[in-house]
């Protein structure tokens, strides 16, 4: 309670330090939005204020398609993510069997493994099996990386369940189909949300793995790394404003969810 | 004597979980619109036994019948009993009302029937103008209400009660045990209730059955088992005992002494027991007197350890030579002989329980030792 209080005043040298530390976090992202709306393609000088930038943005056909991609490819991924994530959760929760720990602990692996050796691996795999790269194998390979955050989420929230909630509703005449629809779902969908959303950025902003694995279907990320190859332009500015943009906001739902559920669940 | 209707039986059900074997062959009626408790320390079965009649356990042995009707592979939403849980296991994500409505719209009542229902059910447990709060924004005296409105809203057979007032305060407890005992006895609904808690039991049971071990030990009314306990478990855990260990010395047919390390008791009254069998003798304080000469029949001497007061009444310790305590309870108002005299204690011997040792130790050793 009293916390707040009982804190002791910032020493110069941490102050300092703090401000250096946010500078260089925040520095270069404004540098972008500021110069997102220069008017003439210079890095170096600010020239005036200009959207000429974004038109240019949304004139580059090949750039839209690409996000549209990227769009569809964040969705379906996120999808079946969270579809096998939850069903997964449950299940290691609710049952006991053979190499659970084994099984548990393998979840957890591609979280900590580097992108590309996965990328790699993926590019073997998909290439032994003789398959066609394009969107269905950047579904597999980005299903492959969200699952485990999508699961490590959904854990968080039932891990915390009192077993005797599901049995109250067994005894209450719920059939084990209706007690997961009307009881284990709803309870832990704050868990289920704020999973999708962390797969829906994590899949959006992909560049590694799906450079292996694209084949035709140009996502976003790579499109745009293939950009700034070259000589940067305002369009790219403005590109990663709007994207800053869209993760800031796909972020703040995630909290906003978050509270608003542990709020209502006074959990 | 008007019969009375059978609500649950259990029929020599065992338990095992894994080679364990947590409850031995329990045999069990409990009738229509009574106040069953399942009484005994943790561990002692009396969960899982209730758990095995609301189908959330199968019974590894044996039958449990639902007024007449077995049981056995029905699960929990097939079953006409409700549970209250210990920990109210309230659903999080629904309101008061959706709580209370969960069961009735299972079983897919009509929407002015629900409503009406648990209207009343709130009622019934004084909760009117609550339907809009979440189980969060309750305590938790209001939050078992909910339970108990819950689970009563659907008319059970039986009402589970799995230790309901174990997370409530002491105050708190004391008037949900006599709003629970109203509530069974208004409604008439059978109540099958499980605790460790012995006063608890004492104050709201019809009849209690005592478990130890996965046993029961005892079965009868709250009088019964304080008055004549059948083993030296059943007088140690109702209420308090003092438990004197002692062997047979038969005088006639009809009498016996027992000798203890340090006294002996002369001319009882007892025939079921043989020469040198070793029992107990247990005495309730209260029925414990003290005398500073000697009394017939008993030679029991000890000296006053120390005074313990208790409000109402001074609780004396007396110690025997073997530094056995005895406890008495004494008035505050009558003039006590100083710590350190030395006194001869007796009792009525009709108030006193003699009791075989417990053979079934044996038994038990002998079985747990072929399972392992």
């Amino acid at each position: 309670m009293n916390r707040k209080k009982n804190q002791k005043p910032l020493g110069m040298l941490s102050i300092s330090l703090a401000c250096l530390t946010y500078l260089f976090l925040y520095l270069p992202i404004i540098m972008i939005i500021i110069y997102s709306f220069n008017a003439k393609e210079s890095n170096l000088v600010f020239e005036g204020f200009s959207i000429q930038g974004y038109l240019t943005l949304f004139q580059n056909a090949v750039l839209l398609d690409s996000f549209w991609n990227t769009v569809k490819l964040a969705v379906v991924s996120t999808v079946i993510s969270v579809v096998l994530g939850t069903l997964a959760t449950i299940g290691m929760h609710r049952y006991r069997f053979k190499f659970k720990g084994l099984i548990n602990g393998l979840l957890y692996i591609p979280i900590v493994i580097p992108e590309l050796v996965i990328g790699i691996a993926f590019l073997v795999t998909f290439a032994l099996a003789q398959m066609q790269m394009g969107f269905v194998t950047l579904v597999i390979a980005h299903v492959t990386f969200c699952l485990p955050f999508v699961i490590v989420n959904i854990r968080a929230r039932i891990a915390g369940f009192d077993p005797a909630i599901e049995e109250a509703a067994m005894d209450l005449g719920a059939t084990k189909r209706r007690t997961l629809t009307r009881v284990t779902i709803p309870m832990l969908t704050p868990g289920i949300i704020s999973g999708a959303l962390i797969s829906i950025t994590l899949s959006l902003d992909d560049l590694v793995i799906s450079s292996f694995v694209y084949g035709r279907t140009m996502t976003f990320p790579i499109k745009v790394y293939g950009m700034v190859r070259g000589k940067i332009t305002t369009d790219v500015y403005a590109l990663s404003t709007l994207m800053i943009v869209g993760t800031i906001a796909i972020y703040a739902m995630a909290q906003f969810i978050q509270k608003h559920f542990e709020k209502a669940h006074g959990q | 004597m008007e019969e009375k209707k059978v609500m649950i039986q259990l029929k020599n059900v065992v338990k095992f979980f894994g080679r364990h074997k947590v409850v031995k062959s329990i045999n069990l009626d409990i009738y229509e619109g009574e106040f069953l408790t399942l009484l005994g320390p943790s561990g002692c079965g009396k969960t899982t036994t209730l758990r095995m009649i609301a189908g959330f356990e199968e019974a590894t042995e044996g039958e449990i019948y639902l007024d007449d009707v077995n049981m056995e592979g029905k699960p929990p939403y097939a079953r006409d009993v409700n549970t209250v849980f210990q920990n109210y296991a309230l659903f999080p994500h629904m309101n008061v009302y959706d709580n209370i409505a969960f069961g009735l719209v299972e079983k897919k009542l009509p929407r002015a029937e629900i409503r009406e229902k648990v209207l009343n059910a709130l009622e019934m447990v004084q909760l009117e103008g609550f339907e809009k709060r979440k189980p969060s924004q309750m305590s938790g005296g209001q939050k078992q209400r909910v339970a108990i409105a819950r689970a009563l809203v659907n008319n059970p057979k039986v009402l589970l009660l799995d230790e309901p007032l174990g997370a409530l305060d002491l105050k708190l407890r004391k008037q949900m045990q006599s709003e629970l005992k109203h509530l069974q006895q208004k409604l008439g609904i059978t109540f099958l209730y499980v605790t460790h808690d012995q006063e608890e039991a004492l104050t709201m049971s019809d009849r209690i059955a005592i478990m130890n071990q996965g046993r029961i030990e005892q079965l009868g009314t709250a009088q019964d088992i304080y008055e004549h306990p059948v083993s030296k478990f059943v007088a140690d855990f109702i209420g308090e005992s003092n438990i004197l260990e002692g062997y047979v010395t038969k005088t006639d047919d009809a009498t016996i002494s027992v000798r203890f390390e340090f006294g002996q008791l002369d001319g009882i009254a007892a025939s079921e027991f043989v020469d040198e069998e070793m029992i107990y003798v247990s005495v309730r304080p209260e029925h414990v007197k003290y005398s500073q000469k000697p009394v017939k029949d008993f030679h029991l001497q000890g000296i006053i350890k120390e005074y313990i007061y208790a409000g109402s009444s001074i609780r004396m310790i007396a110690e025997l030579p073997n530094s056995q305590e005895i406890i008495l309870l004494c008035h505050p108002q009558d003039t006590l002989p100083a710590t350190g005299t030395d006194i001869y204690l007796y009792w009525n011997p009709d108030k006193a329980v003699l009791l075989h040792t417990n053979e079934d130790k044996l038994y038990d050793l002998i079985e747990d030792a072929v399972l392992k």
